[in-house]
């Protein structure tokens, strides 16, 4: 089993332009995308006189953005494994809407669970995860086992669950929600700048030290190894970007009033001059723990490897003894419960379920996927990529609102962008070849 | 050849007996039978679409059989997924490969089965370190690690599908047209492999269109049609011209033609 010398299929200058990356061993597809949102970012700054980047605008596009990158995450799986949930706004609301009656009904009238008793908000979002896993089991179910296509199950389920939901709350909105369920919200909680800063050395050497750890254990097999600078500018981008990110969101203040009303409300006089920022968004806090796990599921775990197989080669896979029809279940329920917590964050910062909540998020949803380069042929995507599509997503969005642009070319130039994102990604992937 | 291909006082290292496949109105496999020693090369010859990769798969566990036994080391084997196969030490390089294109040699090589850490977190660096020392056997010139196999040449491909078979300890070994994506200077390099694993006294199954190669690799061969086994022979004891008239005509040597 010989190759022929593997040198004649690169030509020299190409191989030296490539070096600098390939020394880095950084994900050009990666670097492309962030390309793109910077991109995006500087030109709505431009238009916008600097309001696009400031504080205030980037803290309220990570809040708006974590509802979509939540599910966006686990579409990730679903469209890898070749399959589609068209059902996932349809899920939220009627999450939604149990953790809404739970809260306000079921606790406080029938189990007399007084209300603003701190077991309200755990309990109800208990029931909105178990009842996200049921339905997601339900529809893997059916597409494992019964082997209906996902396409027409989760048809079927985008308009049966919503209007479940619609009966658990008889069509009303409900509200307001528990003030401890509301600190996933955004704006209504945040970790202040102390833990900000906590959160973000933690995270920074976390980082630090999982680079560590691979550069040890590729020494230790004794593979070639990056050479150190390329470690310490990897590290270094990854510290300063994250750093960088809190001290953003710490910049972005309180304003007085409400501030001297929390001081009153501890029965305290706020001292003249005083500020404080809002630091990250538990929110946002809650979108980087399930990016960090579904990465290491993803990366790290058989379950994610088997995804990974059954999209690439579902015959394979199934010669290789995954059970494809159980790991269909899986990846489903994953989706079921992201869609719940989804929901938890989408609820809370309106302050109430109303029946329409998390509309259009299956396109949503399947764009920020797609636009991160999840390939729906299966077998493709990444986690932070499918995060970095709902970002840039939002961030259109909300920068044409600030422009002015009209709501139906906003939906226009949406549209648009997906379509390119994907065509851009099948030329790349013609050109490199996987 | 070795006297345990011919020598018939042990039991046979596995033994497929009365085996049934149909899928819908097609006997893809008719009642065949058939047997491996020790340390024998057995030839699966035939036609397209004669029934030799169905009758494989029943052994390797990819089809459940519709009827018939399977023995290893003379006793029943229940077979009925590719994990059961895996039990007995059987393993396979299917013709199609089987290979997840999107992952890289070492996810290919312990796909299935793979290697993990004590918190159970995948430990790819020492599957890739695996996977390192069993190419470096087989396809020295192999360095493409990172690549999903999807970006690899034929040759290598097909050396990743024969690492993944090689690398368990099989005892029994099916091969289904494995140089059939090969060059001459590849084919050479299975034969060889073909011989070192006979001499570790592997049974190995070989289904290959060439009969040159069947004459020189395999101590016997049977030869299937339309689902139905035509015969099985000792290759010393036919011509290359025997073995071409068994599969286009159906007969054994010596049969009279109908
Ligand atoms: N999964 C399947 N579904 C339906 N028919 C099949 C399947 N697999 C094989 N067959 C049929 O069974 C017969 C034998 O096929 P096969 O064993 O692959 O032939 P070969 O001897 O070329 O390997 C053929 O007629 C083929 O079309
Ligand atoms: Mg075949």
């Amino acid at each position: 089993m010989t190759d022929t010398p593997p040198t004649t299929d690169v030509s020299e200058p190409t191989r030296l332009k490539r070096s600098v990356f390939q020394t880095l061993e950084l994900d050009t597809r990666l670097l492309g995308m962030i390309g793109a949102f910077l991109i995006i970012a500087l030109a709505f700054n431009i238009l916008t006189d600097g309001r696009f980047l400031t504080p205030r605008n980037i803290f309220n596009l990570t809040i708006q953005t974590v509802s979509v990158a939540i599910m966006a995450t686990g579409m990730v799986f679903i469209i890898v494994t070749r399959h589609i949930d068209l059902s996932v706004g349809a899920v939220l609301a009627v999450t939604s809407a149990t953790m809404a009656m739970v809260q306000t009904a079921v606790l406080p009238d029938w189990l007399g669970i007084p209300l603003g008793s701190p077991l309200i908000a755990p309990i109800a979002i208990a029931s909105g995860i178990v009842v996200g896993l049921a339905i997601g089991a339900l529809h893997g179910w059916l597409v494992g086992y019964l082997t209906i296509p996902a396409f027409i199950v989760t048809l079927g389920g985008y308009l049966v669950w919503r209007n479940v939901g619609w009966y658990l709350t008889k069509g009303q909105t409900i509200g307001p929600l528990d003030e401890n369920f509301q600190i996933f919200g955004g704006i209504n909680g945040t970790l202040g700048e102390t833990w900000s800063w906590v959160v973000g050395v933690i995270a920074v050497a976390f980082v630090l030290w999982a680079m560590v750890q691979a550069r040890r254990s590729r020494i230790a097999h004794g593979f070639p190894a990056k050479p150190l600078w390329a470690e310490f500018v990897i590290g270094g981008i990854a510290a300063v970007s994250i750093l960088g990110f809190v001290a953003i969101l710490n910049a972005y203040d309180i304003p007085t009033i409400k501030l001297k009303r929390l001081f009153e409300a501890r029965g305290e006089v706020m001292p003249e001059g005083y500020t404080a920022g809002y630091g990250l968004p538990i929110s946002v806090f809650v979108l980087i723990l399930i990016a960090v796990i579904m990465t290491v599921i993803a990366k790290r775990t058989r379950l994610g490897r088997y995804i990974f197989a059954t999209g690439g080669n579902p015959e394979a896979a199934e010669l290789a003894g995954i059970n494809t029809r159980f790991l269909t279940v899986k990846v489903f329920m994953i989706m079921g419960v992201l869609a719940a917590i989804s929901a938890v964050v989408a609820s809370s910062r309106q302050t109430f379920h109303s029946n329409d909540i998390g509309t259009l998020d299956e396109l949503r949803v399947i764009a920020a996927a797609v636009i991160g380069g999840t390939a729906l042929s299966g077998g493709l995507g990444t986690i932070h990529g499918a995060i970095l599509g709902a970002l840039i997503m939002q961030s259109l969005q909300s920068g044409m609102a600030m422009v002015g642009v009209d709501a139906p070319f906003q939906n226009i130039v949406v549209g648009l962008v997906l379509v390119i994102a994907v065509l851009i990604d099948t030329i790349y992937r013609k050109r490199t070849g996987g | 050849m070795l006297d345990t291909a011919t020598e018939r006082s042990a039991p046979p290292l596995c033994e497929l007996r009365d085996m049934q496949k149909a899928f819908g109105g097609i006997r893809a496999v008719d009642h065949v039978s058939i047997d491996l020693y020790p340390g024998e090369v057995h030839g699966v010859l035939g036609h397209n679409g004669a029934g030799k990769s169905v009758l494989m798969k029943m052994l390797s566990g990819a089809y459940q059989r519709d009827g018939g036994q399977i023995f290893v080391n003379g006793e029943e084997a229940e077979i009925n997924s590719p994990r059961d196969a895996r039990k007995y030490n059987i393993e396979t390089i299917y013709q199609t490969l089987a290979l997840a294109d999107n992952l890289d040699a070492a996810a290919n090589l312990f796909l299935g089965r793979e290697l993990v850490t004590r918190t159970g977190m995948l430990n790819d660096p020492l599957m890739e370190a695996e996977t390192r020392k069993i190419m470096a056997r087989l396809n020295p010139n192999f360095r493409r690690y990172h690549t999903p196999v999807a970006g690899l040449s034929g040759g290598q491909r097909q050396s990743v599908a024969i690492a993944r078979a090689v690398y368990f300890n099989a005892k029994i070994l099916i091969m289904d047209e494995p140089t059939a994506a090969l060059g001459v200077q590849e084919t050479q390099m299975v034969a060889e492999l073909i011989q070192e694993l006979k001499r570790q006294g592997i049974g190995i199954f070989l289904i290959d269109h060439d009969i040159h190669a069947v004459k020189q690799l395999c101590d016997r061969a049977s030869v299937m049609k339309n689902g139905k086994l035509v015969g099985t022979v000792k290759v010393d004891e036919v011509t290359e011209d025997d073995l071409l008239g068994m599969i286009i005509l159906g007969k054994k040597p010596g049969e009279a033609a109908a």
